[in-house]
């Protein structure tokens, strides 16, 4: 049975990242989800929210929140953040209106971050991928549990099987797997000496654990780090986990 | 307003010292016992709850409480003294202090007492006075600053601590922290017989009974508020709970969560001054209760920060906090909680930037033993501070030009569009070096991806509409 999904492909991704964009609806139908795109949708207003321009956010959000209550269907997001700002922090910034709370409450139930959606769409369907048993040789994997979905949403394991279901990939743990990142959104700007130092320490930490594939679930953390890597002038792969599952490699984007 | 020392400049400066790195080490130690501890407690998440119930149930009916608890300690014989500010509390302390000229007074450790910067006041007034914390000892005798509140010397390590010792106590040098102990307790002995007056601070006030309770591993606490004929306790006004059995819950999660222990090594009960037949204490027992804020900060949607415990895990876990250490904060309380009670305290004036300190990654929030939602806190002060103060002023076109677009899809298309009109000045899947204006703080130590040539949605509208 084929079920109607709402794609929120997030800002970032539709901007800088679209392979990424692709990749998800190409996992979502694999599993027999009928994908639309709203096409008016725009940002989440996250950043404006996190920045305390609530005037600003609130304004962002509503445009979005009217044009994914006029669709139908889970609404999928590859993107821990912006799933946790519209499900628990979308609800408070339109609270003031008793209409638009409702239409906030509405669109928060039908929310579903990505990793989380595509696990529970595996395990309906009960696809067991039999490439899974592939012995070659195995590539050095780190799944970053992005804070506002492991914190946020309480995902993380999720993202874990699914790239442990990745062909040729192994993956290892790092020291400190669940701090920070450093990213924080405007906070990178804001504070660009601490959130770098913040950065290092998690990229030392990835260099320590001889990690050679970089996944997560959030496009923003990861431009973070891969930007970091780039100036260390080190190869990791930084993939986001769409990807990672939509070519079963995860030697693309 | 100006800023003239922000808390990027301020970090900017504890980066490039040693102490942030003493500051990690320590905290991640931390954060390790109170896992153990966590773990030891199977209770510990109903514990949690109950004693976020019992601070907010407290903090919303805190005057009845107030009064209740200065009924109870003048009952007991003690006396309450009432202070609006930092110089009212000082005047009132002094006037207890001075019955006596040139008093000796000794501390056990209290941060309400640094808000008030009371140890200058009464030197200045020709009293001596004399740390009696370990680590308050260290701060003092270094002329610095707590940088934790439960770990003032979290920036030092014991080769530092090693080389104060040697220097101003002119001892031969040692960085065995045994020995240094035993330093300690041998200078300070003297103070404790001879002392006149003993200050303390108060983890927790019971309404009930009109006692205040202190914790500590030291034992430092006990004979500052047992040896010296007067003990005036300084409380923060928000640190009450209703009963003694409402107090043994806070005193359960406070341990747990401060240090990895099961309880302090001691939990220090005092329920007024010496009666007949007593083996010791003072005779004379003053609470001075101080508000310096804390009633402003009531009245606002971050009171809740009021349910703060002081028990420092939010500092311990803080990404942010691991990677400056407290005095890049440069106010009395840092970390995740100073950054949303400092700008309450004080003003959004000098600690107005202190609620960006943080990348609201939530690991606050995880470990408080009181569930304070700190990153919304932060939050609602991020607001309070855009509207009166706001330190990154330079965000705000930006930010109004993000949401005129943002909710008109046309326009934002047309701004995405001139992103990738920049982003073909690059290749494809090229990042660019350097960004200019306020985006170099980007590019100062990470590259930033161009935009791709083809946003999602006109590969979407190109191949799957209308399909």
């Amino acid at each position: 049975m084929s079920e109607t999904v709402q794609l929120f492909v997030t800002c970032i991704i539709d901007a800088v990242f679209p392979q990424v964009g692709r990749d998800v609806v190409e996992e979502l139908e694999r599993n027999g989800a009928e994908v639309e795109f709203p096409a008016n949708q725009t940002c989440c207003g996250q950043p404006a929210y996190n920045a305390g321009h609530h005037r600003e956010s609130t304004e962002v959000l509503l445009h979005n929140l009217e044009v994914l209550d006029r669709t139908g269907g889970p609404i999928v997001i590859p993107s821990g953040s912006c799933a946790d700002f519209l499900i628990h922090h979308g609800p408070r910034l339109a609270s003031g209106d008793p209409e638009k709370a409702a239409m906030a409450e509405r669109v928060a139930a039908r929310i579903r971050e990505f990793t989380s959606y595509v696990t529970e769409q595996r395990e309906r369907a009960a696809t067991v991928d039999a490439e899974t048993q592939d012995r070659s040789p195995a590539r050095r994997a780190f799944y970053h549990p992005s804070c506002h979905a492991l914190r946020g949403l309480g995902l993380r394991r999720e993202g874990e099987s699914l790239l442990e279901s990745v062909r040729g990939v192994e993956r290892v743990e790092i020291e400190g797997a669940e701090e920070c990142c450093g990213f924080g959104g405007l906070f990178a700007l804001e504070m660009p000496e601490v959130s770098t130092e913040i950065m290092n320490t998690k990229l030392d930490r990835l260099e320590e654990a001889g990690v050679e594939m970089l996944v997560g679930g959030d496009a923003a953390c990861l431009i973070h780090l891969e930007g970091g890597l780039r100036r260390r002038e080190n190869p990791m792969q930084v993939v986001h986990i769409a990807s990672a599952i939509a070519t079963g490699r995860g030697d693309r984007r | 307003m100006s800023q003239p020392v922000t808390f990027r400049r301020r970090a900017v400066g504890e980066m490039g010292t040693r102490k942030p790195a003493a500051v990690g080490r320590a905290a991640r130690r931390f954060m390790g016992k109170r896992q153990w501890a966590v773990d030891d407690f199977t209770p510990m998440e109903e514990t949690r709850d109950r004693a976020r119930m019992i601070r907010l149930h407290t903090l919303a009916n805190l005057h009845t409480y107030l009064d209740q608890f200065a009924d109870s300690v003048e009952r007991n014989g003690g006396q309450v003294l009432w202070a609006a500010d930092a110089a009212e509390a000082n005047r009132l302390i002094s006037e207890v202090v001075a019955r006596k000229e040139g008093s000796l007074v000794i501390k056990s450790k209290s941060m309400v007492t640094e808000e008030l910067d009371l140890n200058a006041h009464l030197q200045a007034e020709g009293h001596t006075v004399v740390e009696t914390d370990l680590g308050e000892f260290i701060v003092q005798l270094a002329e610095d600053h707590p940088s934790h509140i439960i770990a003032p010397v979290m920036h030092l390590t014991r080769q530092d601590i090693g080389e104060l010792f040697h220097r101003r106590l002119e001892i031969p040098y040692t960085d065995d922290p045994e020995e240094l102990n035993a330093v300690a307790r041998r200078h300070l002995r003297r103070f404790f017989l001879s002392a006149d007056v003993g200050i303390s601070g108060v983890n927790t006030g019971v309404a009930e009974t009109g006692s205040i309770i202190t914790v500590t591993n030291e034992g430092n606490g006990w004979l500052t508020t047992a040896a010296p004929r007067t003990h005036i306790a300084v409380m923060g006004m928000e640190r009450l709970v209703p009963t003694f059995a409402d107090a043994a819950t806070i005193v359960e999660v406070l341990a747990r969560s401060a240090t990895g222990q099961r309880l302090s090594v001691y939990t220090n009960v005092v329920s007024g001054p010496r009666r007949p037949g007593d083996p010791d204490g003072p005779d004379e027992f003053v609470v001075v209760i101080v508000d310096n804020g804390r009633s402003g900060v009531l009245s606002t949607d971050a009171s809740e920060i009021l349910a703060c415990i002081r028990c420092g895990a939010c500092l311990n876990v803080c990404p942010v906090f691991r990677e400056v250490g407290g005095h890049a904060y440069g106010q009395v309380y840092s970390g995740p909680v100073g950054s949303v009670l400092a700008p309450g305290l004080a003003g959004f004036t000098d600690a107005v930037d202190l609620p960006f300190a943080s990348s609201l990654c939530g690991a606050c929030r995880e470990v408080c033993p009181v569930r304070i939602d700190i990153p919304k806190l932060l939050v609602h002060q991020r607001v309070r501070a855009t509207r009166e103060n706001d330190p990154f002023r330079w965000l705000g076109p930006g930010l109004s030009l993000y949401a005129q677009a943002a909710k008109r899809p046309r326009v934002w298309k047309s701004l995405l569009a001139a992103g990738r009109m920049a982003g073909r000045l690059k290749g494809k899947g090229e990042w660019f070096h350097r960004l200019p204006f306020h985006a170099k703080g980007w590019t100062q130590s990470r590259d930033f991806p161009a935009p791709a040539r083809e946003s999602f949605r006109q590969w979407w509208k190109e191949n799957r509409d209308g399909s």
